[in-house]
Order: structure tokens, then sequence, then C-alpha cells
């Protein structure tokens, strides 16, 4: 019941001034806001016409013993060729708005600035003009912004409710978005937090393939792109490792707790032999975890699928040494010394992991 | 334009001449062996065999949907656990839903069930061009179904067995290259988008395809022989446009079957051959190119949108007519507006790729046919309103169907607008907004029309009447369950709720938990509808030839028709004329040949 | 205004249903005349046919579209198809058409000899059409040229010995990255590593290649050993893969072969898009074969009718639209003809 009480204040959420629709993220909102407000005029227009005329002529004509239907044409081309008109000129207005509005949305300025955004079932990986990566999207206020999209594996779909904007990520094509955000709730804050989704059916955990938008001020987006672009200034190899495996996807299939998943556990399996779906089996070294990560389809463990994305070119070195850092770290038949595992940072440093949005309440 | 007789004839309801059935003889119990039903070239019996078959899927399908909405409820429950199953459980179920309701259940509900019934009827044929393609076209389909329900055994086994064992199962079946003998279910979506249907999904992609591709051939067969028929066995003096605006909308619905499903049948062999033989059409890795399937896909399948209205559209024209005992309102528009549907279909479905990347012409040129499509529907409305006009409007139960349709279809129709919109489609698409829309416009609108012909053409098929007040309250309860389902999904989709998600952010909780109500509200008055059914079947008073003073050929004849229908031959008429029908008591018509007709040009 | 015609009488000319002995055998219960039921079955058969092509029409978009992607991949792989044999089928089915076309005008004049015989013809003719096909498909099997996911030109093939046990077993998917794999893991250490992981050019198919003469000569880090290593990267020869666009040496290399291009030449990429020609070429010839089986089997169905003298002027028409259809696959192959085997 407290979930329906706190659902229904939600109704009209921060920022938002529509029943229908999310607050006003980015330059294209007002456009297709007023679009779409037009169209909602016209639907509720032609609804009341319709059924008040309907309900109308149910009750004034409706059976009474012994009436008979009073005499009246049965056509009339007058009527009839407005009723043609008139919506012809509604939709081809409509047309061309929209149409318009789409042309906006085609042409990005020539100022942009280029973010890439690599998909993969499912999880998302954003790189950005200084190299750094990122699970969820940064962009900054008031500066137009071009997404680059491609897919790893089958066709995804970048949708950002806030920003109306949306776009397949199609394998073998890049695609192209651009926008520019702006602050919803006015001044005050330096970043502001929104959802963006995958808005194309991708397989088992498609509805976990969300994650956040931030807009950042121009200050606090240059701060957070340096500290993004090395995080070995911030974290040791094994806090990374763990930050990796939360942030590049690893986590929706591999398991830390020994539990089943669509992937093997992480659990014990550093050092451990594992059976492969040909019959042989492997030690998984470093030399195996890392072929895993970049050819996943090379050794496919026995009682497993083939459904691992490549994630060449997403993770450098140094990042595949610090997720098998922390590989090593939870298990049990890594038998070197536990220093090794710790050396570079003074522990005093405070981790700073994002942590997952709860996708659940 | 008034039937003049010759000279001598005597118009003799139901034909005249020849040998008349022997009393109580009808087709329902003209042989009674199962023999007799299984290989029966009769339209009526094999309407009634699909009514079984379609109707059975839809009840399937049915559960599949409120397993969707008890979990949308609320999906924290099923997924506390780092399990994938539930996840993939809940794919299984939307898949399974949207393919059993648009290839088993919408796109042959009125044109096999009721189109099969009484088209030849309304035309004053004795059975259609071809009744042994006719018959096997209704064992084709069964054949689909049987696939169908394979794919659904395979997932059931799938969910109850552990991910390894499962897993061990398959990789040794598909060592012998007979994956599919184990499809494990679908989750695909019932659209089996490349390159997801190709790479990742179950094997079931295989044995789903094959039954949609086999389905497809029964649609095509059954869309040969209704345009053969509307061609070739119209009665005498049933000109083309004073055929019932039925019979227009299953022909338009026929072109549309004979067109598009041949390119889908191609398009799922090739998605076959791309997932058995590596075959790269589809395949962005070997130069293939997966949005083709989709515009393969689309053009199909959104002309299959107009299978599943079109001859909606067309009972409505009857329905309100009769129900109203007034002439239609603009029958040549209806008419040709029904074949101006069928032919802008085929040129729309690049809508369906607004957001994907296709060039700014295509979606021009698709953005204005589809906003064409509004004006042909928008003609619709207006004329069935117009009839209302001075009628004498009975609300009985197939009339408070149609009155209900036209709400429901005036909803999704206007609110096709903001998706044929290109910029305010981008923000739309996928979301639950596109959700409700297709559910306003395929089950609100076909499923209620379908219910307004069967419950209008009932005491026809089966000569029993029902009650009026529990099929009324019925239908409103399905009315009202029906928008409190989906009129909040279009405030959550253009909130951003985006369609097949198993769980979703807390802001749309509100949504989904209506919807859900909505959902179980919908199934109890469904579940009514089917007893009123049953009830009627079994203590349903006789029925009347005529109980609803129609004018079209089939209320000429006997209820239930004879296993011929006619004796000898009708004369085609003005379908929409009631004048020569008079009211002897409740839902009885007579015949009386001393009034003449009403001739087209002197009505005021 | 319209009147009802004489001829259109509200009474049943045949006296009504169920009185069978006044109508002819062949005419169904609820069609007026033979005319009627012909005129429909005509034009049920029309229809049917326009479905048909549409099915086929799918086939040929999805071969324009690959093949407007890329020219060069058609105009390669349409050598390993035989224009001699596909020329003879092109007659032989232009031949057939013909005795059809004869057969249904015997029937209509009644001559049953003359129709026996040409129906026999026909489907000598489909006989001869399958037989042939049947050579060319056998042919494309022994040098491994089938549609599927092992073929001489997908990447997993492993020369002509073990193709058919990695058919057999191959693991869905597993396929790929069979050289990247193994001992040369250290070579993945840099991130420029191809996506595509190269193949070796196997043994089997050594003989039928030209080796392109001075060509550069590139050494993939990840290839393996030996002669497998020696890939042709795809910058060294333009898109076009025309003799006229390839370097000079290599050129002349060609003419003395026998065929224009080489899989040499070919990048990787395009070897494996090759077995999708092969595919498209599969499909399409194969679902058309599929049509000409079914035509044999209903020209025979019409053959053994026409024993019992079932067909002469009064009713002919199975042998009509049986023609009918059997026209439209003639029709098909002499766009699948050009399409496929003289491709330039």
């Amino acid at each position: 019941m407290t979930l329906m009480t706190n659902s229904i204040f939600s109704l009209l959420g921060e920022g938002r001034t529509s029943l229908w629709l999310p607050s006003n993220g980015s330059n294209f909102a007002g456009d297709i806001d007023w679009l779409f407000n037009i169209i909602l005029w016209i639907t509720v227009f032609f609804t009341v016409l319709i059924l008040g005329l309907m309900v109308y002529f149910v009750i004034r004509y409706r059976h009474t013993a012994g009436r008979m239907p009073e005499p009246s044409t049965s056509h009339s081309t007058t009527l009839e060729l407005t009723w043609t008109i008139i919506p012809t000129i509604l939709v081809l207005g409509i047309f061309f708005y929209g149409f318009r509005g789409f042309v906006d949305m085609m042409g990005a300025p020539p100022d942009t600035y280029d973010i890439q955004a690599q998909a993969r079932t499912w999880g998302w990986t954003f790189t950005y003009p200084n190299g750094a990566t990122d699970e969820n999207l940064h962009v900054e206020a008031n500066r137009p912004v071009r997404i680059i999209l491609q897919s790893s594996d089958v066709i995804h779909a970048l949708y950002v409710p806030a920003f109306r904007v949306q776009k397949y990520v199609v394998p073998g094509r890049y695609n192209r978005m651009w926008f520019t955000p702006n602050f919803i709730r006015g001044t005050g804050a330096t970043t502001e937090t929104l959802d963006f989704y995958c808005n194309l059916y991708c397989g088992q955990l498609h509805s976990n393939m969300i994650g956040k938008v931030y807009v950042h001020t121009t200050e606090d987006y240059k701060k957070w792109l340096a500290d993004a672009a090395d995080w070995t200034k911030k974290f040791t190899p094994l806090q990374a490792g763990e930050n990796f495996y939360k942030k590049s996807g690893c986590m929706q299939c591999h398991s830390m707790d020994g539990s089943l998943g669509t992937g093997p556990t992480w659990k014990n399996l550093f050092a451990s032999q594992q059976p492969l779906a040909d019959g042989s089996s492997v030690l998984a070294d470093e030399n195996y975890i890392r072929e895993s990560i970049l050819y996943p389809a090379a050794k496919i463990v026995k009682g497993y699928n083939n459904v691992m994305p490549s994630y060449l070119g997403q993770l450098k070195d140094r990042d595949i040494d610090a997720l098998i850092t922390y590989m090593k770290s939870i298990s049990e038949n890594y038998k070197g010394s536990p220093d090794d595992l710790n050396p570079k940072m003074p522990p005093s440093v405070p981790v700073q992991l994002n942590p997952l949005d709860p996708i659940i309440h | 334009m008034s039937v003049t007789l010759p000279a001598g004839q005597v118009y003799v309801p139901g034909g005249g001449g020849g040998k008349p059935a022997p009393a109580g003889d009808n087709y329902l119990n003209h042989g009674t062996s199962i023999l007799s039903w299984a290989l029966t070239l009769d339209h009526k019996r094999i309407g009634l065999m699909y009514m079984v078959g379609v109707l059975s899927a839809f009840l399937l399908g049915g559960t599949f949907a409120i397993g969707l909405r008890t979990e949308l409820f609320d999906p924290s429950p099923f997924f506390n656990k780092n399990s994938s199953q539930a996840w993939e459980f809940y794919n299984h179920m939307f898949t399974m839903h949207g393919a059993i309701m648009v290839f088993l259940f919408i796109i042959p509900a009125i044109p096999a069930i009721l189109g099969n019934m009484v088209l030849p009827l309304m035309l004053g044929a004795k059975d259609v061009a071809f009744p042994r393609l006719n018959l096997l076209s209704f064992w084709i389909w069964v054949l689909g179904a049987v696939l169908f329900t394979f794919i659904l055994l395979g997932g059931v086994v799938r969910v109850s067995v552990p991910a390894a064992t499962w897993n061990g199962w398959q990789a040794a079946l598909d060592g012998l290259h007979i994956g599919w003998i184990l499809p494990g279910g679908l989750d695909t979506g019932w659209t089996f988008y490349t390159p997801y249907s190709t790479s990742k999904s179950t094997a079931g992609v295989v044995p789903a395809t094959m039954g949609a591709f086999v389905l497809g051939f029964s649609s095509i067969l059954t869309g040969v022989n209704f345009i053969a028929s509307i061609h070739m066995l119209r009665a005498p003096g049933m000109t083309w446009f004073r055929m019932p605006l039925f019979l227009w909308a299953i022909y338009g619905t026929a072109l549309i079957q004979i067109l598009a499903t041949p390119v889908l049948a191609i398009t799922l062999m090739l998605l076959m051959a791309e997932k058995i033989l590596g075959v790269g059409i589809f395949d962005p890795a070997l130069g293939g190119d997966p949005v083709l399937y989709q515009h393969f896909f689309w053009f199909y399948s959104h002309p299959a949108v107009y299978i599943m209205i079109l001859p909606a559209m067309g009972i409505i024209s009857d329905v309100i007519s009769v129900h109203s005992r007034k002439h239609i309102f603009g029958y040549t528009f209806i008419g040709f507006s029904s074949v101006a549907i069928a032919l802008l279909g085929f040129l729309v479905w690049g809508h369906h790729m607004f957001v994907s990347g296709q060039s700014p012409m295509a979606n021009a040129i698709f953005s204005l046919l589809t906003m064409s499509v509004a004006i042909p529907s928008a003609i619709k409305v207006f004329n069935w309103v117009s009839t209302l006009y001075k009628g004498d409007v009975r609300l009985t139960t197939p009339m408070v169907y149609a009155l209900y349709f036209i709400v429901l279809f005036t909803f999704g129709g206007l609110t096709g607008l903001f998706l044929g919109a290109v910029s305010t489609d981008v923000h739309l698409t996928n979301t639950y907004f596109i959700v409700a829309h297709f559910h306003y416009v395929m089950v609100g609108s076909t499923l209620f029309a379908f219910l307004a012909g069967v419950y209008h053409w009932w005491p026809k098929m089966f000569g029993k009447m029902y009650n009026e007040k529990v099929g009324v309250i019925a239908a409103t309860i399905v009315f009202i369950g029906f928008n409190l389902t989906f009129f909040v999904q279009f405030i959550a989709g253009s909130l951003g709720m985006p369609r097949r998600y198993a769980t979703y952010p807390e802001q749309f909780h509100i949504y989904h938990q209506i919807s859900t109500i909505g959902a179980y509200v919908t199934a109890c008055g469904l579940i009514l509808v089917l007893c009123h059914w049953i009830s009627s079947l079994r203590s349903g008073k006789k029925a009347a030839a005529n109980p609803w003073g129609g004018n079209s050929l089939e209320w000429h004849i006997p209820s239930p028709p004879p296993h011929d229908n006619f004796v000898g031959k009708p004369i085609g008429n003005d379908p929409y004329d009631f004048s020569q029908w008079k009211e002897t008591g409740e839902n009885v018509w007579e015949f009386d040949p001393s009034v003449s007709p009403t001739p087209i040009r002197a009505r005021p | 205004m319209s009147t009802i015609s004489p001829t259109h009488t509200a009474t049943d000319p045949h006296g009504g249903h169920g009185d069978h002995a006044a109508h002819p055998a062949h005419l169904a219960h609820h069609f007026d005349d033979a005319e009627q039921q012909y005129t429909a079955g005509k034009l049920g058969m029309w229809v049917f046919l326009g479905t048909e092509l549409l099915m086929f029409g799918g086939l040929f978009c999805a071969y324009s579209i690959y093949r407007s992607n890329f020219p060069e991949v058609f105009a390669y792989a349409h050598q390993f198809l035989d224009r001699k044999w596909g020329a003879i089928n092109t007659i032989i089915l232009i031949a057939s058409s013909l005795s059809m076309a004869w057969g249904v005008r015997a029937a209509q004049l009644g001559q049953q000899f003359l129709l026996r015989v040409m129906l026999l013809l026909t489907i000598l003719g489909g006989a001869g059409f399958m037989v042939i096909k049947t050579i060319e498909y056998t042919h494309k099997y022994h040098s491994h040229l089938f549609p599927g996911r092992v073929n001489k030109f997908s990447a997993a093939y492993a020369g002509e010995k073990v193709v058919l046990d990695s058919f057999m077993s191959e693991h869905e998917g597993s396929e790929g990255e069979p050289a990247a794999k193994g001992e040369s893991t250290a070579g993945m250490k840099t991130e420029a590593a191809p996506a595509v992981p190269a193949t070796p050019v196997p043994d089997a198919i050594k003989p039928h290649l030209t080796v392109v003469g001075d060509g550069p000569v590139y050494i993939d880090p990840n290839a393996g050993q030996g002669d497998a290593a020696k890939i042709v990267p795809n910058f060294s020869h333009p898109a076009g893969l025309t003799p006229a666009m390839l370097p000079a040496s290599a050129a002349e290399a060609h003419v003395s072969a026998h065929s224009v291009m080489v899989h040499d030449n070919l990048t990787l990429t395009e070897q494996k898009r090759v077995s999708t020609f092969f595919s498209i070429y599969f499909l399409m010839t194969g679902l058309h074969g599929v049509h000409v089986l079914v035509g044999m089997g209903l020209i025979g169905w019409v053959f053994l009718k026409s024993l019992g003298g079932t067909f002469g002027p009064e009713y002919y028409t199975p042998v009509d639209l049986v023609g009918l259809y059997w026209h439209l696959v003639d029709l098909i192959w002499i766009f699948l003809f050009p399409l496929l085997y003289l491709i330039h």
C-alpha cells in the first residue's frame, strides 16, 4: 500500500508539467511536446465529437415499442467529402510538423563532441573523447553532443525519454544521434540524473540493460572526464577489478558466490580446471581468462552456451589485469600471496564505487 | 437499382425451385460421425471447426497475457535471487502470447470463422468456390497450431529442469544437428527479429517460424477461395455494389492475404535457412543486413494488421445497419475505403523502422502514407455514426459490442497519429504507448467486432437465441476491463516505459498495477461471455430464420441453415433495405412480399 | 435499373441440388454450369500463381540487395556454375512448356492420344531438368560448395577429409576463431588484433587457386604458422576485384589461369560472403526444383486421368490449370538462369 501511495505521488514527478510526458531535458523536447499536445487535442476533439454524437443518437433514436425508423438519406456526397477533406488537411499538417521535427534530429550542428556508445547483451560502454569509458552516459549541459552507436552482437536501441531521442543500435553499421541536454530543475546542482533504456528486445536480461544519464555543468564535466579517464589514480587493481565486474556487464551472467547463472561462476574459478564442451579441460590461468574475455567463443565451458559478447576494444590490458586480480581474490585455488593482489595504494583512500542503481524497488 | 423480377416470377425467400431440405435437417445434424465433420466440405462446418480451434488458441494466448500482467503487477518476488530463469520465463511468456494471438487467433479469427460461416450465405451460394481447398486450409491451420504447441511443451520442459541438465541435453542434440527437437520455448518476441533470433535465441525459433510459415499457407488458401467465390458465385442480381459490406471487407482482406503472406513465407524460409545453415542474408558478419529482415517482415506484418481490422470493420457496418434498422450511410465510401485501406496498407511498413537509421526520405514517404491511412478510417467511423441518425436503435448484444467497437477504434485510430508523425514516434516507438495503441486496434477493435459478429450470427449458426441482458452486461465488463488495462499504458508509454521489460523502474509501478487489475476484469468478462454461449447452446430459445430483420441473404433461409444453404438460386437484393420485413414477435421477422422494396434512388 | 436477365432466372437450371444425375460428373454441386466452374478455377489458379510470384519475389529481392551490395562476390562466385548445363536446362524447360501448351490444345480438341503423348513429353522434360540439376548439385557437393556453415568458403573449412566430420560435430557458434585460439594467445595482447581471425588456406583447394605473384605479403600474427600466415590483406586490391584493377603482375598471373578471378584475391570477408552467394543459389534453385517436382506430380495426375478419356472439349480445366502452373515454373527459371549463371 505504501508503494501505491508513493507511486501516486510520483505521478507528477520533479520537473514535469504534463501528465503525459516526462520532464523536458533537451533541445528537442519543446518541439516534440508541442506536436504531441496538438495531436492530443485533435484526439480529444474528435473523440468527444464522435462519442458525443454516437451517444446522443443512441439515446435520441433508441427503440421504443412501435417506433419506426424515420426516413432519412442514405448518403450525402457533400457530407462525406467534408469528412474526407478535413481529416486529409489535418493529417497533412501533422505529417509536415512531424517530419520537420525529425529533420532537426538528423542534422547535427558542426560543433558537437562525440561519444561512442557500444551496446552488447546486456550492457553499455560509453567511450568519451579523452578515452575514458563508463557504463553510464555522462554529458555536458547546454552543449550539443553526438552519440555514435554500435553493437557487438544483436540490435539494441538507445532511448532517453527525457531527451525524446531514440535510435536502433545495429551491428555492422554506425547509427548516430545528437541532442543538447539541459538542466531540468534549474540551477543549483552540478549534476542531474536521468534514465536511459535499451528499447529493442535483445534477450534474457533486456530489462536490465538500463542506465543513467548524468548531465553535468561544464566544470563538473571536465573534472569527471579527467577522473574517469584513469582509474589507476583512484583505485587499486583489486578495487578496479570489482568495479569492472559490476560496470562492464560481467555481473549479469557470472556470479561471485557460486550460484548458477548464464555463465560460469567466478567463485574459485581462477587456477581451477574448467571442463569444456568438447570434452577436454583447460586450466583457468591468465591466458585462458584473457582469451575468454576477448574471444569468448574460443573455449566454451561444458553446460553453457556461446552467448558472451567479445570485449575486444572495450577493455584495455590493464582493465583485464584488474579483472584477473579480482578473480584471484575470490578463488581458493589461487595460491599466491594476498599482498600481490593489493600492492600499489595505501588502503586509506576511500573506495568510491558507483553502485548499480537498483532496478527493482 | 431495384430488382425487377422477370414476369411470372414470385420472390421466394431462400430461393425458389428445387426440392427443399427435409424438415429438421440442417448442417449441424446432416451427418453425425466424426469423419462427417473432419472431412466435411461444408463451409459452415469448417467455420465451426475453425471456431473451436481458434478460440482454444485464444484461451491459451489469454492465459499467457494474464501470466504477464500478474508478473508485472509486482515483479520483485520473482527476481530476488541471482537466477536468470525468471527473466527467461517472462520473455517466453510474452513471446508465446504475441505469437499465438497473432498467428493463431487474430489473423484467422474473423475471415476463417465468420467469413467461412457467412460468406457463401451472403453471396447466395451453396459453398465457397473451392471446398476442398477450404478443408485443406483448415487442416494446415491445425498443423501450424501443433507446431506452436510443440514449442510450448518444449518451454515447459525447459523451465522445469535445472539449467545445467538442459544445457547438457541441448549440447548433445546440437552435436547431432537436431537441436530443434528440444525447442526450449521461444524467446524472440513474435517478430523473430534478426540477428537475435538467428544467433542467440533458443532452437524454438525453427519450429515457430515453420509454424508461422505453414499458417501462412492456410491463410493464402482461404484468401484465394474467397476471392474466387466473390468473383464467381454472387447470386443473380447481386452486383458488386449490392454486396453486403462485410463481403467488401473480406474481399480487401483476401487481397492482402494473397499479396502479403507469400512474402512472409519466403522471409521465414530465409530466417530458417539462416538459423539452420548459416546463410548470411541477415547476418552483418557476412555482409547481410539485419534491418532488411525487418523490412521483409513488416512488408507482410503491417498489412497483416489490416487482415485483422478490415473484416472487423465489415462486421460493424452490417451490425450497425441491421440493429438500427437504417440503410447504411454512404455505402460506396465505406466499400471503397475498405479497398483503399487494403492497398495503402502495403505501402506503410517502413513506419516500424523510423528509428532504425533508414534514410530520411524513406521516413518521409512512409510517414506520409501512414497518415493517409487515417483518412479512409475516419470516413468509416463518421459513416457508422451517421447510420444511427434517425434510426430505430436497438441495444442488442451485437449492437452494444459494435458501439463499444466505435469507441475503441476511435481511440486506437487517433493514437496512431502520434505514431505516424515521425518526430513523436521517435519518442514513443517501442514503448507501452505502442503496446496500448495496437491492443486498442487489434484487440479492442478486432475482438469486439468478432464478438459482435458472433452474437449477430449466433442465431443463424446454432439456431438458438441467448439472454440479451447477460450479453450486454458481459460486454460492458469486458469493455471496462479493457480500457482499464490499456488506457494507462498510453500514459506509461509516453512517459518512457519500454515494452518487453520484465522489471521496471519504480515510477511506472502504479500504471502496471492498474493495468493488471484491468486485465483481471477483462478476463472475468470473457469467462462470462463463454458461459453465456454455453448456456445459450444448452437452453437457448429456438431462433427464428430472421431474428434481427436483416435483409442480406443469410437471413432468408432457416436457422441453422440446411446443408445446401439455398434451395435453388436466391436473388441478390439491396442488403440494407429492411422495408420488406415485418416484426411479428420478439426476435421474429417475417418477409412480406406484398411490400415492394425501396428503390435506392427514390429513398428520401 | 438493372433487370435480371432471362438466363439468370430465380429457379435453378439444374433442378435443385441433390439431384446429381442432372449434373455432368465433373460439375461440383455449388456451380451453375461448367463454364462458371472453369472460370472460377482459372481465376483461383491465376491468384495462386500471383502468390507464387510474390514468394519468389522475396528471394529475388534478397538476391538484388545482396548483389548490389557485393557485386564482386557475385561476379566471382558465379564462375562455379556451369553455363552449359544451365543453358541445356533452359532449352529443356522451354520445350516442355511448348509440349504442355500443345497438350492443352489437344485436350480442347479432344485429341486423346496426342494429349497423352504431350503430357508424357512434358513430364520427361521435367525429369530431364531434374536430372541435370542433380548432376550440378552433385558437382557442387563434391567440391564442397553447399549451403551451410561449413563449406569451401567458410572460415571453419578445414579441407577435403575433415570437412564432413566437422560439419557433423560442429557446435553452434563455435566456429569463427579456429586460428585465433591455441598457442598464439600471446598475439592477442595488441588491441589491433583483427576482429575476424585469419583462416588457413586448406590444402584441398590449393590446386584450384592461382598463386598471386609479387603481391605484398602480409603476415598475420594470429594466423598460425607456415603458408597459412600468408594472407593477402584486403587493402592490397581495391574492391572491384576485376583483373583491370589488380596489380599488373597479378593480372598476368590470371591470364594463364582458366578463371577471371581467384580465391586468393578475395578478402577473408568476401570469401565468407561467397558462401552466401551459394546459399542464395541453392535456396532459389532448390525452391524452383521443388516446384518442378510438384508440377511433374500434377502432370502425372492429369496423365492418369487422361487415360480414362476424362478430358475433351467439354471439360479440360485440370489440364489447363496445371499447364498454367507449368508455364510459371518455366518462367521463373527463365529469370533464374541469367541472374545466377550469366552474371558479368
